[in-house]
């Protein structure tokens, strides 16, 4: 297979201005600022969407299907993300947004948190049955499990087995419709109406499955304006209202300890902070915990950037929705589903792109030069060479990706002795 | 190459710090994820130990082609009894140190169980120096 990697996140060039907010604020370090503007270091990236949260100019993007993407299929379904209807004002109700979805075109729309809850029954499971490694760590966040795989490979075996609730729905999904409807699988268009860019990538450039079940995903952010318009216009319709599933509670952090009700939960957001907690399970001082929910956004998949409403407020909301929300009965989900169906089966391999070099002597002869070079560096990590910081440069440095005058002292200094 | 980390005594804020350091200069070295986890387990310890028990020390780590060598070294009170402490759940910490999550006596037994060589040396209200080594 061809080393493509696939990322959501990319630059505008006409937008950056180079002024390197992004590349200090990118948690895997994956950022340079060449020739003024901010390339992504492509096999880095976790497409955590942090560079999207604090560029100033907007020149972070996610790419993104559009609507006229629906034209290719006969039959087409969203799967609304679970903090797609925390976006919205509570009067309206999950039927009124899907009817507005539909309306832009969607034959379908799949509640996901019906998904959510199934996979929270089986969560349950994995916590209780002692011949699995604990912590277990949820595979729900993208950008996490990107992280492990990058930063604490020794890991990936605590990841857990199940796949995400976008994944099983579309994959139930689309087995149903082409049952029922007797319908060819390419005549049938899934998309994710996503919070994050980390889910997209997940889309067009899956771990753990070979091929994703979904075709594409629309930005939140995208959709929200026309869903909004069609709302405006159903003004009296009337809908009925639909009951919102416990599984809803995915959508912010805790919900997968809270609808699971595993009680030996770590719940953890922000990348920072999950780093941490990374480190301390490595450590093995997390070994008394069942079960860690992590997400790279902090309130979990509302903090996505490609939301449209703060993160609290959308929290707060879908605390609401799920207020009278009744458990979907347990005979239901284990008819309906069989552990089986919902796992990934592809193995996660650690990524080694962090390694100065394959051969070890190279590598501690490469880390000499390093430190050498870094010793000489000003040591106040500017950025203005257009690496992190210093030490990041002198890595560049001995990688052959910069060369010492980019930095702005050294070179100061070199044309001074000239003079 | 040679790594030195000074540790200081009760900062707990900061203890963590070397192991976490030298953790990503071992994975830049490319070393096998299993032996960095038994490394930064083992620095791990070794700094809490001096934080919780010494009046400061550092650690030094020697990185080789097929070897990681680690010694952490204190001056404080040192300790009476070697075999006692590497004894699991022998510990002399304070109750206060226990109510922060410490000193629970398995610091020096983890510390042993995630190497290939270790050696301890002590003398009473003088030092500890604490030698270990991982085959890479």
């Amino acid at each position: 297979m061809n080393e493509i990697y696939f990322h959501s996140v990319t630059l505008r060039n006409d937008l950056c201005t180079g002024c390197t907010i992004c590349m200090q604020n990118c948690p895997t370090l994956a950022i340079r600022v060449i020739d003024g503007k901010a390339r992504i270091i492509s096999e880095k990236c976790i497409d955590c969407g942090m560079c999207l949260k604090v560029c100033p100019y907007n020149a972070k993007t996610a790419i993104t299907d559009s609507l006229i993407e629906l034209q290719q299929f006969k039959y087409n379904i969203a799967l609304p993300s679970l903090s797609f209807y925390a976006q919205f004002s509570q009067k309206y109700s999950k039927n009124a947004i899907n009817l507005a979805l539909q309306s832009l075109g969607f034959n379908e729309i799949i509640d996901v948190s019906y998904y959510a809850e199934v996979l929270s029954a089986y969560l349950k499971d994995l916590s209780l049955n002692d011949s699995i490694e604990k912590p277990i760590i949820s595979t729900y966040c993208p950008a996490v499990t990107r992280l492990i795989q990058i930063r604490n490979p020794e890991l990936i075996k605590n990841i857990s087995r199940l796949e995400s609730p976008m994944e099983v729905a579309a994959m139930h999904v689309r087995k149903k419709v082409i049952e029922e409807k007797n319908m060819s699988g390419n005549d049938i268009g899934i998309f994710l109406l996503s919070p994050c860019p980390a889910k997209i990538t997940s889309i067009k450039n899956p771990i753990g499955i070979e091929k994703s079940s979904l075709n594409g995903a629309l930005s939140i952010k995208e959709i929200f304006p026309k869903v909004l318009k069609k709302l405006f216009a159903q003004k009296n319709e009337k809908t009925e209202i639909q009951q919102s599933n416990l599984g809803d509670l995915w959508g912010r952090v805790g919900g997968q300890r809270d609808v699971s009700k595993i009680q030996k939960s770590i719940v953890v957001d922000g990348i920072d902070e999950v780093a941490k907690i990374l480190d301390m399970i490595e450590l093995g001082k997390l070994s008394n915990i069942d079960f860690i929910e992590a997400y790279s956004c902090v309130g979990g998949c509302v903090g996505g950037p490609l939301n449209v409403e703060n993160p609290f407020i959308a929290k707060y909301r879908i605390d609401n929705r799920c207020n009278n929300s009744s458990p979907i009965s347990n005979d239901e989900i284990r008819s309906n589903f069989k552990y089986e169906n919902l796992c990934w089966n592809r193995e996660i391999l650690p990524s080694k792109i962090m390694e100065l070099d394959t051969d070890i002597a190279i590598a501690l002869k490469k880390m000499e030069e390093i430190n050498a070079i870094f010793k000489i560096l000003p040591g106040i990590d500017c950025g203005a060479c257009g690496s992190p910081s210093c030490y990041a440069l002198a890595e560049d440095i001995v990688q052959n990706r910069a060369k010492i005058s980019d930095c702005i002292f050294k070179k100061l200094e070199g044309e001074e002795s000239e003079n | 190459m040679k790594f030195e980390y000074t540790i200081s005594n009760l900062d707990f804020s900061t203890a963590g710090e070397a192991s976490s350091n030298i953790k990503k200069v071992l994975k830049l070295l490319g070393i096998d994820s299993k032996i960095i986890r038994r490394a930064s387990i083992a620095i791990y310890e070794a700094e809490i130990n001096i934080a919780i028990h010494s009046y400061g020390g550092k650690i030094i780590l020697y990185v080789q082609e097929n070897s990681i060598k680690i010694i952490a070294l204190d001056k404080g009170p040192g300790i009476n009894n070697i075999d006692l402490a590497m004894k699991e759940g022998f510990s002399t910490a304070t109750h206060e140190i226990r109510e922060m999550g410490f000193g629970a006596g398995m610091g020096l037994p983890n510390i042993k169980k995630c190497s290939d060589e270790f050696s301890i040396t002590s003398e009473s209200g003088k030092y500890t120096r604490l030698e270990i080594a991982i085959n890479i």
